[in-house]
């Protein structure tokens, strides 16, 4: 699903972003890649949706391999992928409907099937009644329902969250959360980067911990190790 | 296809102010290309007008029989650079004399003997009006035995040459910087619309949308800018014309033509300007 193999990467300005960071996301998990500020959360979901190369190691993503992979393949990549950041990224001059269908104009999705593919998104983010409210007639809360929306329409087998309760208070965040529990459940993978630990601790998930771009912790690998350490 | 109108409409809608500011532009830029053109066009057809009076006249021998003159006619007439070449007898020459020199009416009357000859005047087909077209068929007429001389103002015709070859080397240079100087500037506006949508661009780009998707809409709005852009000029440029006329000189105007060229020009930098900007905003992202 998600496999990156002794990555590491350089910005051109700036140090190692990234040093030999390995770990293999299956199918249908849901998994916190936690770490401090600048720690390398946002780089690694950056690679994974081809917005940075490699410099070196190997990045998989849905049978694509992105170290090959050219500009134009790029589209066909993040079709199959959701995507959703702490600021939203929502189009300021459309409508919460029109965000969503967006997403779907821009692939060869049928016209017809549009307006009931994006009511049917947007009632499952409880937004059904806010259809035809700008961005900044809603809350934050709401507008993040919007854009997960967005990333759920094209049915992706993964869902990238880049710190999404980050500008949000307690109430929303739980809200959200749940939101992104309940897509899980139904079957799509979703990465989470976050560094709100109670959120961490409420939920019995897989958590990977970057630490300076190296890759310290992955509960997946350690809790088994510690397993068969104790007798 | 209904898809980029209305994305291209909405870059319209969104942003009215800059893309008024940006018709302006292309306007005003195509206006200066457009006025430029309009004194080309003008000077042109002044040279060209002068370049029509260039006449090659071939005086005959006294005594010429009418049917050698009527067959010689013929014969150049047949010239290809000619355009017709006309027989003044002896009479019609004195006839001529007496009705233009008004101030040597008294001399001319009181001749005994027509003292003028009979000649052939030639003139040239457009496009032949140079010294060298002209060189070759007064050389040609000198070969006709009863012809005693070609006159036709060699240094005149010379420096109408120049004048022309100046004329179209000025124009050239001139409109290709004029047309320069509107591109650059057609191109800066285009890139501001680009940059003012690179939020939506990004956002495009998340979502999966291919360079080619995002570069439609701004192809046409480009195009249908360029286009606006050169009606406008057009507009103005006539404007400028009446003006023009009422007050200085009897001008002329751009044919349909060249009217059609300037607006296709517009389109075509606006086309290609959006290109470049979307092209060059998409390779840095
Ligand atoms: N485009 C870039 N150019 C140069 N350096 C960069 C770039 N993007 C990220 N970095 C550097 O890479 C390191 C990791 O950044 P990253 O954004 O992945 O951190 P993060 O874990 O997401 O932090 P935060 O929790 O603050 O979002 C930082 O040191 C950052 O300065
Ligand atoms: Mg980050």
């Amino acid at each position: 699903m998600i496999k990156l193999t002794n990555v590491f990467k350089a910005f051109p300005k700036g140090g190692l972003a990234l040093k030999d960071v390995s770990f293999h996301i299956a199918k249908g998990e849901f998994v916190f890649l936690t770490g401090h500020s600048g720690a390398g959360k946002s780089t690694v979901l950056k690679l994974v949706y081809a917005d940075e190369p490699p410099t070196s190691g190997e990045v998989r993503v849905s049978g694509f391999n992105l170290s090959e992979l050219r500009r134009k393949d790029i589209p066909m990549l993040r079709r199959r992928l959701g995507i959703v950041f702490q600021d939203f990224r929502l189009l300021e001059d459309r409508t919460a409907e029109e965000n969503v269908a967006f997403a779907l104009e821009v692939t060869a999705a049928r016209r017809a099937t549009i307006p009931a593919r994006v009511m049917r998104v947007l009632t499952q983010v409880g937004l059904a009644a806010k259809a035809q409210a700008y961005p900044r007639e809603l809350s934050g809360g709401e507008q993040q329902r919007v854009a997960i929306a967005r990333a759920l329409v094209n049915e992706p087998t993964v869902l990238l969250a880049d710190e999404p309760t980050g500008n949000l208070d307690e109430r929303a965040t739980r809200g959200v959360f749940q939101l992104l529990r309940d897509i899980n459940a139904s079957g799509t993978a979703v990465v989470m980067a976050t560094h709100d630990l109670d959120l961490v601790r409420q939920a019995p998930y897989r958590v990977i911990e970057l630490q300076e771009g190296a890759l310290v912790y992955d509960s997946a690998v350690d809790e088994l190790r510690d397993q068969a350490a104790s007798p | 296809m209904r898809l980029v109108l209305r994305e291209a409409l909405l870059i319209f809608r969104r942003a009215p102010l800059l893309s008024a500011l940006s018709v302006t532009t292309i306007a005003f830029s195509l206006f200066a290309v457009g006025l430029f053109g309009l004194v080309a066009v003008n000077l042109q057809q002044a040279l060209r007008q002068v370049a029509e009076r260039v006449e090659i006249v071939a005086y005959l021998l006294p005594g010429t029989p009418i049917e050698s003159i009527t067959l010689a006619q013929k014969d150049i007439e047949a010239f290809p650079e000619v355009a017709s070449a006309t027989y003044v007898s002896e009479d019609r020459a004195l006839a001529r004399a007496r009705a233009e020199l008004v101030e040597f009416r008294d001399v001319l009357q009181e001749l005994e003997r027509n003292p003028l000859p009979g000649s052939i005047e030639v003139k040239l087909k457009a496009g032949f009006r140079d010294a060298e077209h002209v060189n070759e068929v007064a050389d040609r007429l000198r070969g006709f035995g009863f012809v005693d001389d070609v006159r036709f103002g060699r240094d005149w015709v010379e420096k109408l040459d120049r004048l022309q070859q100046i004329a179209a080397a000025v124009g050239l240079v001139v409109g290709a910087a004029f047309a320069a100087v509107a591109v650059i500037i057609i191109g800066t506006t285009i890139r501001m619309a680009v940059l003012q949508r690179s939020r939506e661009i990004a956002i495009m780009r998340l979502v999966g949308a291919t360079d080619g998707f995002i570069r439609r809409p701004f192809l046409l709005q480009g195009a249908i800018k360029g286009m606006l852009g050169g009606l406008v000029a057009i507009g103005l440029s006539y404007g400028a014309y009446v003006l023009i006329n009422r007050w200085l000189i009897q001008a002329a105007f751009f044919t349909r033509e060249q009217a059609g060229t300037v607006v296709i020009f517009g389109t075509l930098i606006g086309l290609f300007g959006s290109a470049a900007s979307v092209g060059r905003h998409l390779r840095r992202v």
